[in-house]
């Protein structure tokens, strides 16, 4: 018996090792993914004279991913797709609505099939745009932006953002892969009425920030709502006091590759060695990296702290339940300079290499980002990228505040890129470290050098 | 896969075996099976063991996932024993075994010892069908209230502070000492009812003359299940260990809702990174090898599981 098992399960391993050898050789024979040459696919369909003129297209179902699952972009992205059917009976706008986080899973998935999307909301940077670049998958949209005069509408600062070199490596210059529809700044939010009570003026500087941090914490208010649990928050609050600390030129540095920047240099270091403090003193509240956002804007909305530290997204949330109530501002490194913080513009509106439509697709583009699109963007409680002439929203509301502190960052060149544009894994890398780094886990040497690991990875691997 | 295709065989050749014609009969009879299994042997090929072959294949690439890749060789693996968060998911992962397997295993037999000796129990079949609820339960819906639970200011914390131990309290899932066991401890909760149906029907299943004789003999509550019912649920024991160690592996949903893998990489998962470098980060080559990895350890382990299953036992 024991003979016979051992003679059967020695055929067992000849039959896999055959198996294996053969997988082997079929590998060996072939790679996924397309081969090398077909990447500079789109480049060449613009080549051809383009038509603004979609009611001669004939029938045509345009299919749009976007990521405005909030309300206010929501309607606005509804109202704009309904608006343009009805202006050319001849097409259907198909739309399909994800979370961010669930487009950013599934849009590789869906643009590499046979019958990708026709719009796309891609996200700027190096892990998105740039891979969808390199893949030949996205439309460059020069010629369009001509025909349409995006070039001319939106400052360069913005267009930039949705460059990239037709191989996908180079960020910021090259063609032109998208136009973005709303503007977002990462700021303070604040509760007017009781900063007031605590006799504090609205902080403009970080020095500013912390002495109202410190006043409320003396008189047992909790000065930060700061929940970590999602992981993303983390992001936004160091690179809030990392802006004030390192400032911009050496940030824009550090995301787009520009040479000569570590992040353990002393200006991301001193940001660490602050958060770090803030945590320690008890700013950030007790608990945060089991909290959730949802739970800490809510926290913040029902006037449990002084403070929120989040982007222009979140005033459609917190304006209906705190009225005039809720402010809005952006730190300076110091004081009378202009402010500086991250932020840009929403994700791009892209066209994909394969959509058989081209020239309705650029249509649509441009009717959502031209001057009634944003008309229509600003009336549904959005911030738009290009505020139009007659929009000034009503004195002492957030939406005023925002716009304000938009046209400041956007008008000043304040405007600091996003941290997780810096490579494909850094979102992963700076989230989990700022956790580290508020929980005590790792020291703000240690956190500076863990994000300059993942950094220098990548500038090796490009 | 071990299991399944290993136990068939066994229980064959045992049949075969007193019939006294084996070596001949059981060649013809075996060229014939597999033409009945033919239809089952494409639809394995075709949905599990080409993705197999492609997921070995991929993972020797480096690959973002739409443009083209490059030959990696093996560093997608060398890349596993060199990244400590890699390393980290994988110890991570043998910690939810003692969570998913060793504890819910130990109370289940506790628990089914003490539910045979109370002779007569009144809704049993109700008992067992509310103790059987979690495994019947979508996952990320049980993550969904873990996570309330394990909130701030959730359930768990609030009843802390309701008895005066505030010192306790804690944001579970946020906590870097706590959030791990807590995540286990969910799996605990959720594979107890499996144990415990298992064991319960084992039980049933060991002749009653068995316990007569231990009572006879004098024998005590922990007497009688050390002689009688431990070694009668050998059989169950071994199948409850292999199919809570692979939900132990393989966890994905639970840390997908509760933690993302946080807070820092305290609760990182080989399945979680799997998902997260696939789709997340563009790494599909390292997020395939971290699957062959992961495959291979689960096929392994559970091989040495089967290693426990009595001889004599068909179960």
């Amino acid at each position: 018996m024991i003979e016979r098992t051992q003679g059967r399960s020695a055929r067992r391993v000849v039959a896999a090792t055959a198996l294996a050898t053969g997988l082997l050789t079929a590998v060996a024979a072939c790679s996924p993914g397309p081969s090398g040459t077909s990447s500079a696919g789109g480049a060449n369909k613009t080549a051809g004279p383009v038509s603004t003129d979609v009611a001669k297209a004939g029938k045509v179902t345009l299919t749009e991913w976007d990521q405005n699952t909030d309300p206010g972009t929501d309607a606005s992205t509804e109202a704009l797709n309904k608006a343009f059917m009805e202006k050319y009976p001849n097409v259907t706008i198909k739309r399909v609505s994800r979370s961010f986080s669930d487009l950013k899973t599934t849009l590789k998935l869906a643009l590499s099939s046979s019958n990708p999307p026709d719009v796309v909301q891609a996200n700027q940077g190096y892990p998105d745009m740039g891979a969808f670049v390199k893949a030949g998958l996205l439309q460059p949209e020069d010629s369009y932006a001509k025909v349409y005069g995006w070039d001319t509408s939106f400052p360069s600062q913005l267009l930039d953002l949705n460059r990239f070199s037709s191989d996908g490596k180079t960020w910021k210059t090259g063609n032109l892969y998208g136009v973005s529809q709303t503007g977002e700044i990462v700021g303070i939010y604040y509760n007017k009425a009781k900063l007031k009570s605590l006799g504090l003026p609205v902080p403009t500087t970080l020095a500013g920030f912390e002495t109202a941090l410190a006043k409320a914490k003396s008189s047992g208010l909790r000065p930060i709502s700061y929940g970590d649990a999602d992981k993303s928050p983390g992001i936004h609050i160091f690179g809030v006091v990392q802006a004030a600390t390192a400032g911009k030129a050496e940030v824009r540095k550090l995301v787009f590759d520009g040479g000569g920047a570590k992040w353990t240099d002393a200006g991301s270091l001193k940001a660490a060695t602050t958060l770090r403090g803030w945590a320690d003193k008890g700013y950030l509240g007790s608990g945060f990296n089991g909290e959730s956002k949802d739970q800490a804007v809510a926290d913040f909305a029902a006037g449990k702290s002084l403070f929120l530290v989040d982007g222009t997204w979140q005033a459609a949330v917190l304006e209906p339940k705190m009225k005039t109530n809720v402010g809005f501002t952006a730190l300076s490194p110091a004081a009378g300079q202009p402010p500086l913080t991250q932020g840009g513009e929403g994700l791009a509106w892209s066209m994909t290499a394969k959509s058989k439509h081209p020239d309705v697709a650029a249509a649509y583009i441009n009717f959502l980002v031209d001057g009634n699109g944003m008309k229509v963007l600003a009336d549904k409680g959005n911030l738009p990228a290009l505020p139009q002439a007659g929009y000034q929203p009503a004195a002492g509301t957030v939406d005023a505040d925002i716009l304000d502190e938009w046209k400041a960052v956007s008008e000043k060149d304040g405007l600091l890129p996003y941290l997780d544009y810096t490579t494909p894994t850094f979102y992963d890398t700076l989230t989990a470290a700022v956790q580290e780094l508020t929980a005590g886990q790792l020291s703000p040497q240690a956190f500076g050098a863990q994000l300059q690991s993942d950094y220098a990875s990548f500038q090796q691997s490009r | 896969m071990a299991v399944t295709a290993h136990r068939p065989t066994a229980r064959k050749r045992q049949a075969d075996t007193p019939s006294g014609r084996p070596a001949r009969r059981r060649g013809r009879v075996q060229w014939k099976g597999y033409l009945y299994a033919l239809p089952a042997l494409a639809v394995l090929t075709v949905f599990l063991l080409i993705p197999l072959g492609q997921l070995v294949q991929i993972s020797l690439f480096h690959w973002d996932g739409i443009s083209a890749s490059t030959w990696a060789g093996l560093s997608n693996y060398t890349e596993i024993a060199r990244d400590p968060r890699l390393r980290a998911g994988f110890l991570h992962s043998l910690v939810l075994i003692l969570f998913f397997s060793v504890l819910p295993i130990a109370l289940a037999l506790a628990l089914a010892a003490i539910t045979t000796r109370a002779a007569r129990l009144r809704g049993v079949s109700v008992f067992r069908a509310l103790i059987f609820l979690p495994q019947v339960v979508a996952m990320v819906v049980t993550a969904t209230a873990w996570t309330a639970i394990y909130a701030p200011d959730g359930v768990l914390n609030t009843a802390l502070r309701a008895i005066g131990l505030d010192a306790v309290a804690r944001p579970w899932l946020g906590d870097f000492s706590t959030a791990l066991p807590s995540v286990g401890l969910v799996g605990t909760w959720l594979e107890i009812g499996l144990c415990l149906v298992l064991f319960i029907a084992g039980i049933g299943q060991i002749p009653g003359e068995l316990y007569e004789a231990a009572k006879l003999d004098g024998a005590g509550l922990v007497r009688e299940f050390l002689a009688v019912t431990l070694p009668g649920l050998r059989g169950q024991i071994t199948v409850a260990l292999t199919l809570t160690v692979i939900a132990a592996l393989k966890t994905f949903d639970l840390v997908y809702v509760a933690t993302h893998g946080g807070p820092g990489n305290a609760t990182s998962l080989p399945a979680f990174e799997v998902y997260n470098r696939a789709f997340g980060t563009g790494q599909v080559g390292s997020a395939c090898a971290i699957a062959v990895v992961l495959t291979a350890v689960i096929l392994l382990i559970t091989f040495l599981i089967t290693k426990l299953q009595p001889e004599e036992d068909g179960t």
